[in-house]
């Protein structure tokens, strides 16, 4: 052996030294690869025993290549110790109690009435329509007039209506209902139409157990030729399916009166809990009432310049809470807009 | 309403199972609300005489009444205050039952055994009147002892409590939900001709003038002598089930036939009304009347009022009569009106004078006006049964202009086209005919006349929606249509609204719907701005009296009802509109602006251990809460620009800037608004507009290959001066070696008197790579000298180290 052999086979050795060291994951395999690196088989041991038949003046030389290949390779072997050592007094001895919890915050929750417009937005989606906008503050032509909503009529009046000091008296509300949209979506859109409109209304009333003064609803409006009251039937059987994710689900469709829509009609499902058969959910009438449908009213495709000989079109809408406290079981609409973070956090 | 089964049968022989009448009522649209069979639960009450009243020996309010039942006597103890000896009374024995599944049993009552009880007409599931004990006498004063009240007060019998809708006034009696079932169940529908004993030699003496013959089409006065007193069983029972309470025979008739026939109609004491005359005429401004609720009510001179022939006023018109003609024990003639008025004036005045009776609620849906001699001449003829009314002398019938009955073209197809039916003319036809309507023609040249009370029937599609409540809903079957022009999908914002609440929700906030109505000092305290206020004209509370200008105010309201219930760790984000008033310079505009806000607000603490260590909510939270929508919409480079921000506390809060536009803001909030609204602090948060997020630029997402080559990482410490930001020194530092920096982090911050008043240290670990070669030890030193003196140049900054 030459000098420039020890040496290379030296080099060679500290790169091994690195790999086992970095890969030993306890003090027990570091102890067996320290021995390997430095014991008497080793690369070291091997290049000490050559050093005697190398010439004279090339040993001192070798000997501080072993020198240093040792306290090298005692170093990073001593590096490892500590960070395996550091380890284990981390975990308490290798074990973790992963109940404990974790670095994050943890994950928050959509509000409910979120979850349940998301859902329906997205169902409504998979049926081909696409969702509307509006806004919350309306004027009396797209809040009432354009809906064929005369000014005498009852649903106008202070006690239910929350006026805003815009325009003359009266003139300016906080949106009744989510049908406005309707109107504003016919206004800039020509048929067909296939829209949802989901969103916050308002009423005039105090919040207790059983009122809000904001609410949710959801619209539905469909414009096109020829589109027919089993139409407006068999889409609301298709949606409350899905909603309900039940197949079995039947609708049942009462004559109503609302101004712009004719005929109008209530609409309610069998009642997903008991089947129909009658239970506390349903009152023990087999049924859910959802909300009301109808065929939109000629008079609202005049305000808006549609002609009713060309178009049909059918609207429903019902309201979001509603749902949420059907399926939940949840029977104070307060609950929804009070914050508690354990009703957030239950959903 | 509510219409007694038994009354209805008078005018359709309907005898299907109450069930499958309750069916048709909803299928028609008369909503069934409720149906009451007074009777059912009642059982073993019987008609008793009270012998003796005394005094309970330990209560005041207490009496010991001796009864005597058909069955011998008893005694049993009483709260109510009108029994009086002689009284025939409701009597409940022990075993008895009574509505709700009470049963009597024989108790003490302060000491004193009551052998049952004696019931009020709530009791017997009669009405609402609990105010004492039921006088039977007053409804069958020869009923016997012993009978069965059931028997005597007529309570075997169904009543359905329907609900009508406001474009069916023809429903809201009992002869138009007659009408309805007679069609529905094929029987025929029999209203008998009064039978008027009118002796054309008298003369009525009496005037009408109308003066307004566009708001009172029609007026009818008939005079006729009464004998004033209480109506017979019969009448009272009616009513009573009707929902209505007896008050004395002439009136009992007027409300009859109201109840009836949906014809309102009022009862003056001819005596009282000078001149014996009529004018109807619109009031005078300021003009009084005192009502027969003893209100004085002040005209103006849109309502229109009913006068005597001297113009004095004795009633307004369709709504209530006036206190002075009202009918008493002591009158012997009165003159009924029988009318029709215009809708929307009786609405109008209603509404200005916040009265709404049962005439008014009928007057404004729309009355028949050919139906008013019908029920003027019913009228008479109850009066001559029962109020001793003899000969009447004809009635003054002013009708000037007598109703037209519209003509309506109605198509087969149209029908079909709309309920996606297959109906032949023949079919739409018999669906209308037994509801009064006239069809003729044949195919798509029908022709259709309504009667004159279905005001609701003027269009073709009114008639469509007659076809669809007779045939029923359920005949009508199911499809789905599918848009065949679009596809089904959310629009690129409102995507990018819901990744804004995924990622708070990611972030571990919970998602709050405060109510966008607040109190405007609410507003003031938490710094939001209120010059663009929108105020509520009519709130309930003043807490409700204005529109959110930010979300933060409502969100710190719902952190301190957490926190007052004892949950002090709250993380709440809302997505909402506010509302700013339009400004003057879009006078035009009338509606507020309505812009998307996303807000945020964290309190308390967070709480980790033992994992890691428990601390309170502080500053940087509300700032990575505020980066994970900045992640979720991909910004390009949104910037958080250190200054005081309204509702934050100074120097611990930032204005966040999109596209070089100020877009809301970051921090701790403040003290004072904390300390206003009930939040105990710490609270921070952050209020953005979310509109003005979804416009901005988004980071450039062209695929850029990574590198393959090694990096080359350095640090670097500057102090500079403490006013600048640490992102603005990382900005510095990555436009001064362009594309080779691949990221700059600071990792390090801190002052000391060694760097100097003013000053701070700030250090930078920042990774270098080359997307083509491996940098040299050269390249990172003249890359490094790059750094080092853009900062120093740009921030008057010193190298430390």
């Amino acid at each position: 052996m030459k000098l420039s052999d020890a040496t290379a086979r030296l080099e060679e050795a500290v790169a091994q030294a690195h790999d086992a060291v970095a890969t030993a994951g306890s003090v027990e395999e570091l102890d067996a690869a320290e021995r390997q690196l430095v014991g008497k088989r080793s690369p070291a041991a091997e290049v000490n025993e050559a050093i005697k038949e190398l010439p004279a003046e090339d040993r001192p030389a070798a000997g501080q290549a072993v020198g240093a290949y040792r306290t090298h390779v005692a170093s990073i072997v001593e590096a490892r110790r500590e960070e395996l050592r550091s380890a284990a007094t981390e975990s308490g001895g290798g074990r973790l109690d992963l109940t404990l919890g974790g670095h994050a915050r943890p994950r928050g929750h959509l509000h409910l009435v979120t979850q349940v417009q998301r859902e329906l937005e997205d169902i409504f989606v998979g049926l081909g329509y696409r969702i509307a906008e509006g806004p919350e503050v309306e004027d009396d032509w797209h809040n009432f007039e354009a809906l064929n909503i005369p000014p005498a009529h009852p649903a106008r009046s202070m006690q239910d209506t929350l006026y805003v000091e815009l325009g003359a008296e009266e003139q300016v509300m906080l949106r009744t209902h989510t049908s406005p949209v309707q109107i504003r979506t016919m206004e800039t859109q020509t048929p067909p139409i296939y829209v949802v409109a989901p969103g916050r209304t308002y009423r005039n009333e105090t919040l207790d157990a059983r009122h809000s003064p904001v609410f949710h609803q959801m619209e539905c409006l469909a414009v096109d030729r020829g589109l027919t009251m089993a139409d407006l039937f068999g889409t609301i059987e298709a949606f409350a399916r899905r909603l309900f994710d039940d197949e079995s689900v039947r609708t049942r469709f009462r004559s109503d009166f609302f101004p712009y829509t004719e005929p109008s009609a209530e609409l309610a499902v069998s009642c997903v809990f008991c089947g129909g058969e009658g239970c506390r959910v349903c009152s023990r009438t087999g049924w859910i009432e959802l909300g009301g449908c109808g065929m939109v009213d000629p008079n609202v495709f005049a305000a808006v310049g549609y002609d009713p000989e060309e178009w049909q079109g059918f609207a429903f809408g019902f309201g979001l809470e509603r749902i949420a406290m059907i399926r939940y079981g949840i029977d104070e609409i307060r609950t929804f807009v009070e914050n508690d973070i354990r009703f957030l956090a239950r959903y | 309403m509510k219409a007694p089964l038994s009354w209805i049968r008078e005018f359709t022989p309907v005898d299907a199972p109450v069930e499958e009448i309750a069916a048709a009522l909803n299928q028609l649209g008369l909503e069934v609300e409720a149906i009451g069979e007074p009777g059912r639960e009642l059982g073993g009450v019987v008609v008793a005489r009270i012998l003796d009243v005394s005094p309970h020996p330990d209560a005041d309010k207490l009496t010991l009444v001796d009864v005597e039942h058909g069955d011998g006597q008893t005694r049993v103890v009483c709260g109510a205050p009108n029994v009086v000896a002689g009284m025939l009374v409701p009597y409940a024995p022990v075993g008895a039952t009574l509505p709700g599944g009470l049963r009597l049993e024989r108790r003490k009552i302060r000491g004193v055994t009551s052998d049952g009880m004696l019931c009020s007409a709530r009791e017997l599931g009669l009405g609402d009147d609990h105010a004492g004990i039921l006088d039977i006498a007053t409804v069958e004063p020869s009923a016997a002892l012993g009978a069965d009240v059931r028997d005597v007060l007529g309570l075997d019998d169904t009543v359905f409590d329907l609900s009508i809708t406001p474009n069916r006034p023809d429903a809201m009696c009992i002869v138009g939900v007659a009408r309805e079932l007679a069609a529905h169940f094929g029987d025929g529908l029999e209203v008998p001709v009064p039978q008027v004993p009118v002796d054309p030699a008298l003369a009525t003496g009496i005037r009408v003038t109308i003066d307004e013959p566009g708001r009172c089409p029609r007026y009818l006065a008939w005079s006729a002598p009464v004998s004033v007193g209480p109506s017979p069983a019969w009448v009272q029972q009616r009513l009573v089930k009707a929902g209505m309470r007896p008050i004395s025979n002439v009136v009992d008739i007027t409300n009859y036939v109201l109840l009836e026939r949906n014809q309102p109609l009022h009862a003056f004491d001819l005596d009282r009304l000078a001149g014996r005359g009529i004018v109807v005429r619109c009031a005078r401004s300021s003009e009084r009347l005192r009502t027969l609720d003893g209100v004085e009510r002040t005209l103006d001179g849109e309502d229109l009022v009913i006068c005597d022939a001297e113009s004095q006023p004795q009633a307004i018109a369709g709504i209530m009569g006036g206190g002075d003609s009202e009918v008493s024990d002591a009158t012997t003639e009165i003159l009924l009106e029988a009318a029709h008025f215009e809708r929307m004036g009786i609405a109008r005045s209603a509404k200005r004078l916040k009265l709404r009776s049962e005439a008014s609620a009928r007057f404004e849906r729309g009355t028949d006006p050919d139906g008013v001699a019908q029920s003027a001449a019913r009228a008479i003829e109850l009066l001559a049964a029962i109020a001793g009314t003899s000969a009447v002398p004809k009635p003054v019938d002013e009708y000037p202009q007598p109703a037209v009955r519209p003509k309506i073209r109605l198509r087969t197809s149209k029908v079909n086209g709309v309920l996606g039916a297959q109906l032949s003319d023949s079919e739409v036809t018999a669906s209308l005919v037994p509801l009064g309507i006239d069809v003729e023609g044949t195919g798509d040249e029908l022709v259709a006349t309504p009667p004159t009370f279905r005001p609701d029937l003027e269009r073709e599609i009114d008639l469509v929606e007659e076809v669809a409540r007779r045939i029923g809903f359920a005949s009508i079957g199911r499809t789905v249509p599918k848009p065949r022009e679009q596809v089904g999908a959310l629009t690129r914002h409102q995507l990018e609204r819901r990744l804004v609440a995924d990622a708070l929700v990611g972030a571990g906030l919970s998602e709050a719907v405060t109510l966008p109505l607040v109190a405007p000092g609410t507003l003031e305290v938490a710094g939001a701005p209120t010059e663009r206020l929108v105020r509520v004209a009519n709130p309930l509370r003043a807490e409700d009296s204005a529109l959110r200008t930010r979300i933060v105010p409502g969100l710190l309201q719902s952190v301190a009802t957490n926190q007052a219930r004892g949950l002090g760790d709250v993380a709440l984000f809302e997505v909402g509109h506010v509302f700013l008033a339009p400004t003057t310079k879009k006078k035009q505009r009338l509606l507020p602006d309505e812009p998307t806000h996303v807000a945020a607000v964290l309190a308390g603490g967070s709480r980790r251990a033992p994992v890691d260590v428990d601390r309170a909510v502080d500053a940087y939270d509300a700032v990575d809460a505020l980066r994970a929508v900045f992640d979720a919409l991909e910004l390009a480079a949104p910037r958080l620009v250190p200054g005081e921000r309204p509702g934050f506390e100074p120097g611990r809060a930032a204005g966040v800037e999109v596209d070089g536009v100020d877009a809301g803001s970051v921090g701790e909030l403040s003290e004072a608004a904390c300390a206003a609204l009930l939040v105990t602090p710490p609270a921070v948060g952050f209020e953005v507009d979310l509109d003005r997020l979804l416009e901005a630029p988004r980071r450039d997402r062209t695929f850029v290959s990574p590198s393959p080559y090694p990096p080359a990482t350095i640090d670097l410490a500057f102090v500079v001066d403490d006013a600048v930001p640490a992102s603005v020194l990382a900005d510095t530092l990555r436009s001064a070696a362009a594309d080779l920096v691949e990221d700059v982090r600071v990792f390090d911050e801190f002052t000391s008197d060694a760097l100097g008043p003013g000053r701070k240290s700030l250090a930078f670990a920042v990774r270098f790579r080359s997307p083509d070669c491996t940098l040299t030890d050269a390249d990172v030193a003249e890359l490094r000298g790059r750094c080092i003196d853009a900062v120093v140049r740009a921030h008057q900054a010193e190298l430390r180290g």
